[in-house]
């Protein structure tokens, strides 16, 4: 299974690719939703780790429109709960991640992504 | 018998006949427990504060599921898709990426407030290919390379490992340290041939004391 917890930190890895190589774009993903346990101290100890606007446009592509395009400065209930649900409760089960600069495309098969990169793109 | 690791490269040596066998065998789970417990205990984490960790080479779960029990949050790299699935199949809570740790992490810096790895890093020591970046140097540096930048500072990465000599020990260190790690080596029980257990514990940031060995 992979999140938008995780696919907030992953940039590109292939050979050369350093620059603009995040976020990687979904496409053709299917969802799952799983309930998760809520826990904001997670949440607050978390969100200094995510570039907002990248969590932001990945949750509107899954339909999500819960976030606000700005971080608030207050962590409102309501606010860590849409973002629990955002960041712990979505589950990208098929389709793929594809690197802006590079164009290498990460596949996604039965909730993993597959990050292994070919002879000629291994830095 | 010979070491797995010289058999096969992991993703063939753990087949789904393999991968089913290893996660079944009771005392490959004890043994994997312990050694988490251990890993756990190295970190040395603050206290009460959530984590987010980075399982190396998470196989089918089994430390996983320990992650899970003490409340952890976490993803996990293998390069076995069997392990992987039998980890699917364990229902275990991390995300799961099928990736080999040789050719290096895209995280971006910071990501991990930690990292654990149990029985993995010998099989980096096996080059897979003839090919010049496949040579053990080569993939030993863009893991750790990659790895240090991965994880936040001050933080730590904890691996139990199996050096079959002394000079792979000061290959790893030494290409550790070029990456930016402080750290050494934890032994534990040194002169029981039985009960003996090598951890790397390794730190970002300086600061802190290599943990004493049991
Ligand atoms: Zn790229």
């Amino acid at each position: 299974m992979v999140r938008l917890m995780t696919h907030n930190l992953l940039a590109c890895h292939a050979k050369g690719c350093t620059t603009n190589n995040f976020p990687l774009a979904l496409k053709d993903v299917q969802i799952e939703l799983r309930e998760s346990d809520f826990n904001p101290d997670f949440l607050k100890g978390f969100l200094p780790k995510l570039d907002w606007p990248a969590l932001v446009l990945a949750a509107r592509q899954l339909g999500d429109e819960t976030l606000p395009l700005q971080q608030p400065e207050m962590l409102d209930d309501e606010f860590l709960k849409n973002l629990h649900h955002v960041l712990l409760e979505i589950h990208i089960e098929e389709g793929s991640m594809t690197c802006p600069n590079c164009a290498h495309v990460y596949p996604i098969s039965n909730g993993i992504p597959n990050m292994l990169l070919a002879e000629h793109e291994i830095g | 018998m010979s070491r797995p690791e010289l058999v096969a490269p992991p993703e063939i040596y753990y087949g789904d006949t393999e991968a089913k066998k290893y996660t079944k065998n009771t005392r490959n789970q004890q043994i994997q427990a312990d050694m988490t417990y251990r890993a756990l205990e190295l970190l040395s984490l603050p206290p009460d504060e959530p984590a987010f960790l980075l399982d190396i080479g998470c196989g089918s779960g089994l430390s996983g599921e320990i992650l899970d029990e003490e409340g952890y949050m976490w993803a996990g790299v293998d390069v076995a898709p069997s392990m992987l699935e039998v980890a699917l199949e364990r229902e275990v809570e991390g995300d799961l990426f099928l990736q080999d740790i040789g050719q290096g992490f895209g995280f971006r810096p910071g990501s991990f407030d930690g990292a654990i790895s149990i029985s993995v890093l010998q099989w980096l020591l096996n080059a897979e290919t003839s090919h010049a970046t496949s040579s053990p140097p080569h993939r030993l540096t863009r893991f750790f390379t990659t790895l240090h930048s991965a994880l936040k500072n001050p933080s730590r990465a904890v691996f139990q490992f199996y050096p079959s000599s002394d000079d792979q020990i000061t290959l790893i260190s030494t290409i550790a340290q070029r990456a930016g790690f402080t750290g050494g080596l934890v032994i534990d029980y040194p002169n029981s041939n039985k009960a003996k257990k090598v951890f790397l514990c390794l730190m970002v940031g300086g600061g802190g004391h290599v943990p004493k060995g049991l």
